[in-house]
């Protein structure tokens, strides 16, 4: 080979390798990710069923009650609406009503209630989720401390 | 008073390092040699003077002084002495404290250790060390202060954070930041030679050490934080995709590419712009982790909590360094002359491939990292980016290059031949195939990657062993005689074989982790009995018990696997008495590789308990795999070539590199 054979044949593969991964991206950007929601937008934009989407709030007063085995229902609230959440497995250490959570998964098909596949909370008590905070301040609700 | 003096050292050392700044620039212009030399020097002040400030805010953690607001933010005077030592570093102020420790003790072993360098490259080096140093003094300084006072003093401290009262944050943080901030000596090598607009094969023997050590911590850093998470935030987890673990893995890729072609720079003088490029970019995404992680725009298990103006100024540092670097380097990318020739199919070749791949990796993390903060600026919608997008992009990356691995060492340099290689590892080939029928014969409706996976993994595995072996003269030469030459081997040679042997176990204990591991949730009364893979697991229910500074309940299961019962595990809900914080303290019972994890839920109101079980097969071959690359940085940086000052090599060095030159 040339010496310029050998930089295109370098050049060609490595504009492959990039091409191939600008694809993977960009189609695992639309499949892949989660939107955030607060309880508020979910009502207003009508989540459909089955979207995976990431619900954000406060854990709402008395709203945790234990069911069969280990499936657990509470709602989340932003002050303003309230969803209803179930969710079997264990929960966070700092899951507590009137906390700040965030969970994932989706609503069911003909069915208000949203089926969650995983809790986040909090990791410590002067840390409150970056998403539930704003969702927060935004219905006026926010009482930590002041930007 | 002490604490007013580890202030007013930090002081000294900000103004030391501002000297350090300019005036060795200036050494080097002009050349004056009484410039140049203040450089070395003031390195060596600088890290004594940031030291002091480190153990001044120690012994205020030691002797509890919560007149110091950090210390009584973040420590108790019940807590254990250990984590007393490591609480210093628990938090942002101190953490910040040590990152800048690690930078200046990086200056000072270049100062120390460098003296086979030309005079202005050192003092060029050590100059960008000082601008790096100084930009992050003022802002620990002027944001970020470790050593502000609260008046009154309080009487007792808040207590650090249950989860990182472990002998991980002892080991994590520091081990991590070696990594992290060592990358900063290769960027400074790098912004030196664009200064002086001159590189050559010499440089990168220069840099490569450097390089190769600061990959060894950080490799060594991300697998303890990843055994950390694993046994202390009871989800079971070994890795997350969380954005703060890709702000480390970014410039761990981006260093092992660096690692890969400093070694062609050094060997056949190609790729020099290339390898600048990469110094700077590692360093770049160093600074780029420890933006995320300190700014507060992230949501994450690392985000300490701050204030807006910390994260305006650390993406100041940011934008000024790698805007700056990035700069110069398009200044003086003209006057770096091109190297040596090679064709497509050689060693340089597959280490170009290597590049290709491992830095197309880490932009497609990089995306998924900074993705969801670019679109919350632009259009202020909130999405999360998880393991499925880096899934689907990350991992068809790496099959490819994993596939590659064992060819890279056994091609000729300059012109290689392929089918050779794909001779010599013919036995190599055979034992992945063989690996992938038995999984798919033994683990009955495995899925197909995983046999792939596995079979990968035996691939590097034996093609390690294998590039050992031929070098040693396998099949050539009779076994005295191979073993003579294996004695004989440079310790480089076993450094990256063992490197790539430690990547296969790694990938192995990957693998059968995420297609073999099963996960039970159920809730048991005492007495009551679950099955976990091959085993049952007898509740005997729960017990309060009292620690130092917390209390705690324990639930303890006797396991058995066939009837027979061989062990019990233990786990605990604990409280911390100083924060009234729960944890989770996952019991785990180690079976050869492998692990029975099991994480205690909270009581249901009919007196049962929730228990989570994880069996988790060859989960421990993840980190024995990383730890063996470790080893085999560290092996390789003892290779003669690149012992760093000891007097005979370097001498050694130094005339060699005086005749590439």
């Amino acid at each position: 080979m040339t010496r310029k054979q050998k930089r295109l044949a370098i050049i060609a593969g490595g504009v492959s390798v990039i091409g191939v991964a600008v694809i993977l991206v960009l189609f695992a950007l639309q499949e892949q990710i989660v939107y955030f929601h607060s309880p508020t937008d979910v009502v207003e934009k009508q989540v459909s069923p089955g979207t995976r989407i990431r619900l954000g709030g406060l854990v709402a007063e008395n709203s945790v009650a234990r069911g069969q085995g280990t499936t657990v229902e509470f709602a989340v609230t932003d002050t303003a609406n309230t969803v209803s959440i179930t969710y079997t497995g264990i929960l966070p250490d700092l899951f507590r009503e009137g906390q700040g959570v965030v969970v994932e998964g989706a609503f069911q098909p003909g069915n208000p209630l949203f089926v969650a596949d995983s809790v986040l909370a909090k990791h410590d008590e002067t840390y409150m989720p970056k998403e539930v905070a704003d969702s927060l301040k935004k219905q006026g609700v926010w009482q930590g401390e002041e930007e | 008073m002490i604490v007013e003096l580890g202030h007013y050292a930090l002081v000294m050392a900000l103004a030391i390092s501002l000297l350090q700044s300019v005036l060795p620039v200036i050494g080097a212009r002009r050349p004056d040699a009484a410039l140049m030399e203040m450089a070395p020097a003031a390195a060596i002040a600088s890290f004594i003077f940031v030291l002091l400030a480190f153990a001044a805010l120690t012994v205020s953690y030691v002797t509890s002084d919560f007149s110091v607001q950090n210390v009584w933010e973040n420590s108790h005077s019940l807590k254990p002495l250990i984590y007393k030592f490591s609480g210093v570093w628990g938090n942002h102020e101190g953490s910040m404290l040590l990152w800048i420790l690690i930078l200046v003790f990086f200056s000072a072993l270049v100062a120390l250790f460098g003296g086979n360098l030309p005079f202005s490259l050192k003092a060029n080096v050590l100059a960008v060390q000082a601008w790096i140093t100084a930009a992050f003094l003022f802002f620990v300084l002027l944001t970020s202060n470790p050593f502000q006072r609260l008046n009154p003093a309080p009487i007792e401290g808040r207590d650090l954070n249950p989860i990182l009262q472990d002998i991980g944050l002892a080991i994590h943080p520091p081990l991590l930041y070696l990594g992290y901030v060592g990358f900063s000596i290769c960027f400074s090598f790098a912004v030196a030679a664009l200064i002086e607009g001159r590189i050559d094969a010499a440089w990168a023997r220069w840099v490569r050490p450097w390089t190769l050590a600061a990959w060894t911590a950080l490799t060594a850093g991300i697998a303890m934080g990843s055994y950390w998470a694993y046994y202390e935030l009871g989800w079971g987890g070994w890795w997350f995709w969380d954005p703060v673990e890709n702000a480390s893995f970014m410039p761990w890729l981006a260093g092992t590419a660096l690692l890969h072609s400093a070694l062609v720079m050094e060997k056949r003088e190609a790729l020099k712009i290339w390898t600048v490029l990469l110094a700077i970019m590692t360093f770049s995404l160093s600074l780029l982790g420890t933006f995320l992680v300190r700014s507060g725009v992230l949501t994450s298990v690392h985000a300490f909590a701050t204030d807006p103006l910390r994260g305006v100024f650390i993406l100041g540092i940011l934008v000024l360094f790698i805007g700056g670097a990035f700069s110069l380097f398009a200044l003086r990318v003209q006057t770096l002359s091109q190297g040596g020739l090679f064709a497509p199919i050689s060693r340089e070749g597959a280490l170009v491939f290597n590049n290709l791949f491992l830095t197309t990796a880490t932009a497609t993390v990089l995306v998924g990292t900074l993705y969801p903060l670019l679109l919350e600026a632009v259009t202020g919608a909130k999405i999360s980016v998880g393991p499925p997008f880096f899934n689907l992009t990350f991992g068809p990356l790496m099959i490819p290059l994993l596939l590659a691995v064992p060819f890279g060492p056994l091609l000729a340099w300059k012109r290689g031949d392929l089918w050779a290689v794909c001779q010599r590892l013919y036995f190599a080939a055979g034992l992945a195939l063989l690996t992938a029928l038995a999984v798919t014969y033994f683990a009955t409706g495995a899925p197909v990657l995983a046999a792939l996976g596995i079979a990968i993994g035996i691939w590097l595995i034996a093609g390690a062993i294998t590039d050992i072996a031929l070098r040693s003269g396998a099949g050539r030469v009779a076994v005295p005689i191979m073993w003579q030459r294996f004695k004989g081997l440079p310790r480089s040679a076993f450094g990256s074989a063992l490197a790539h042997l430690g990547l296969g176990i790694s990938v192995i204990g990957i693998v059968t982790v995420t297609a073999f591991s099963t996960e039970e949730v159920t809730t048991l009364k005492p007495g009551e009995t679950m099955v976990s893979g091959p085993f049952a697991l007898q509740f005997e229910g729960l017990k309060p018990n009292t620690g130092p500074n917390y209390t705690e309940l324990q639930g303890r299961f006797i396991v058995s696997r066939d009837g027979n019962r061989f062990a019990t595990i233990t786990s605990a809900k604990r409280i911390y008495t100083a924060r009234r914080m729960p944890t989770t303290e996952a019991g785990i019972l180690t079976l050869g590789p492998s692990q029975l994890y099991v994480a205690l839920g909270d009581e249901t109101p009919d007196g049962g308990t929730v228990v989570r079980v994880w069996w988790k097969p060859w989960v421990t071959f993840i980190w024995i795999g990383a730890v063996i690359m470790s080893l085999g940085g560290i092996t390789s940086l003892f290779d003669r070539r690149l012992r760093i000052g000891a007097p005979a090599t370097r001498k050694a060095t130094a005339v060699s590199a005086g005749q590439e030159t």
